[in-house]
């Protein structure tokens, strides 16, 4: 069980073996990748910044929640910090549980939460040369842009 | 007001040698904040534009660099200069100006003076409590005084006082009568103090800045001292500080690393942090 950053690539591997466990039936993962296009705009690049201290306990809390929700054998969340280019991997979180119903809904539930919850923030670099922070400038009041 | 009336911006006097206080008056502090930045909020809820008035030496100073500033442009010294100065600068617009020793000065007073200024003579003033001559640095000073004031320092004139008493001005009778009570000496400042309450020492906070906040403050972090008793109050007068595009109803805000509320009590010591719409994932 975990959760936290890293401004390195996630290691999907190690972090898909760390989940094994006997009594899991199934494991599930989500990737969040960087895409290209964004609320009309052309995106190139992305920067990602956290309120790491107050983030963490935010994402354990809510792998906590899965756990209590959920029949799980283990969950892992890791979120990218700093520059990241197009197709590159943002965020990645795994589950394994003892069936593989209970692993699809615990990752749906844990990487909904940690867009919701988590003070962390994405400023989008696009192809006309400008940038701005994602739900703060062009659309201050939404908070479900993807 | 009526159309063609002058606008009227704020000029605060804050070039005097102080040289009975020994010390810079416009830096002697009441309630925790500077006799200069109490002035300049004043004036900034009465008039759109706020300047400081400054010798030329002065405008590199603390407290006076990071402000609008009107700097000494005629020859001579003292408040008439000042006056005079901000008049030449901008020709159209009558000043409400305002010396930087009157700790008492209230809104009640600058409403009063406000709305009581009659455009069609060279000034508006009160007339001083004490002595009733006219009080020339909180008055209202109309542009067609700046031609009346270029040929009273021409024939060697220097006393704005002595200016008011020979010219046409309207003098007003202060509704707050200890609005234009001014401090002068230690022994007069330590009254002040005393008078307008020994305010709580301020609190010693740390505020981290993340995304939109941090480019738009211009920095990640700093420690500050401050009388805002909640983070609601923090927020309000950072905003005003750094010009923080985001209102609060779209923040959400945590002290010592936890999700807070806005009416907490701050304590000495807390980390605040103000969390911009989040966009994680």
């Amino acid at each position: 069980m975990g959760f936290h950053f890293t401004d390195q690539p996630i290691d999907t591997a190690a972090a898909r073996s760390g989940l094994k466990d006997p009594g899991a039936g199934g494991y599930v993962s989500f990737e969040g990748w960087v895409r290209d296009f964004n609320e009309g705009r052309q995106v190139t690049r992305l920067e990602y910044e956290a309120f790491q201290a107050l983030a963490v306990k935010e994402g354990e809390r809510i792998l906590a929640e899965a756990g209590q929700r959920f029949p799980l054998k283990a969950a892992v969340c890791i979120h990218r910090v700093g520059s990241l280019d197009l197709t590159d991997l943002a965020v990645w979180v795994g589950v394994s549980a003892v069936h593989r119903g209970e692993a699809f809904e615990a990752c749906r539930y844990i990487i909904d939460e940690v867009k919701h919850r988590l003070p962390i923030w994405k400023k989008e670099h696009y192809s006309s040369g400008d940038s701005g922070w994602v739900n703060c400038e062009r659309c201050a009041k939404g908070h479900d842009a993807a | 007001m009526t159309a063609g009336t002058p606008v009227v911006h704020a000029l605060v006097l804050a070039g005097g040698s102080s040289s009975r206080m020994r010390r810079d008056k416009a830096l002697l502090e009441y309630q925790g904040k500077t006799q200069l930045d109490r002035t300049i909020e004043l004036a900034a809820r009465h008039t759109p534009a706020v300047f400081v008035s400054v010798r030329a030496s002065q405008t590199a100073e603390p407290g006076r660099a990071h402000r609008p500033l009107i700097v000494d442009a005629v020859a001579g010294e003292g408040p008439l200069v000042g006056i005079r100065s901000a008049l030449a600068a901008q020709p159209t617009v009558a000043w409400l100006v305002i010396a930087c020793d009157l700790p008492f000065l209230s809104d009640a007073a600058l409403d009063q003076l406000l709305a009581e200024r009659d455009p069609a003579v060279l000034a508006t003033a009160f007339r001083s409590a004490h002595d009733g001559l006219p009080e020339p640095l909180c008055a209202v000073w109309e542009p067609a005084a700046a031609a009346a004031l270029a040929a009273y320092a021409e024939g060697g004139g220097r006393c704005p006082r002595k200016f008011l008493i020979r010219h046409a001005v309207k003098l007003l009778e202060p509704r707050d009568r200890r609005a234009l009570d001014n401090v002068n000496t230690p022994e007069e400042y330590a009254e002040a103090r005393n008078a307008l309450g020994a305010a709580a020492a301020p609190l010693r906070l740390t505020v981290q800045y993340f995304a939109l906040l941090r480019e738009q403050a211009g920095r990640s972090e700093e420690i500050l001292a401050t009388r805002a008793a909640t983070p609601a109050d923090l927020f309000t007068e950072l905003q005003s500080r750094y010009g923080f595009s985001l209102g609060r109803d779209q923040l959400k805000v945590a002290v010592n690393g936890e999700f807070s509320e806005w009416g907490h009590r701050l304590a000495a010591g807390d980390s605040v942090v103000f969390i911009p719409p989040v966009a994680g994932g």
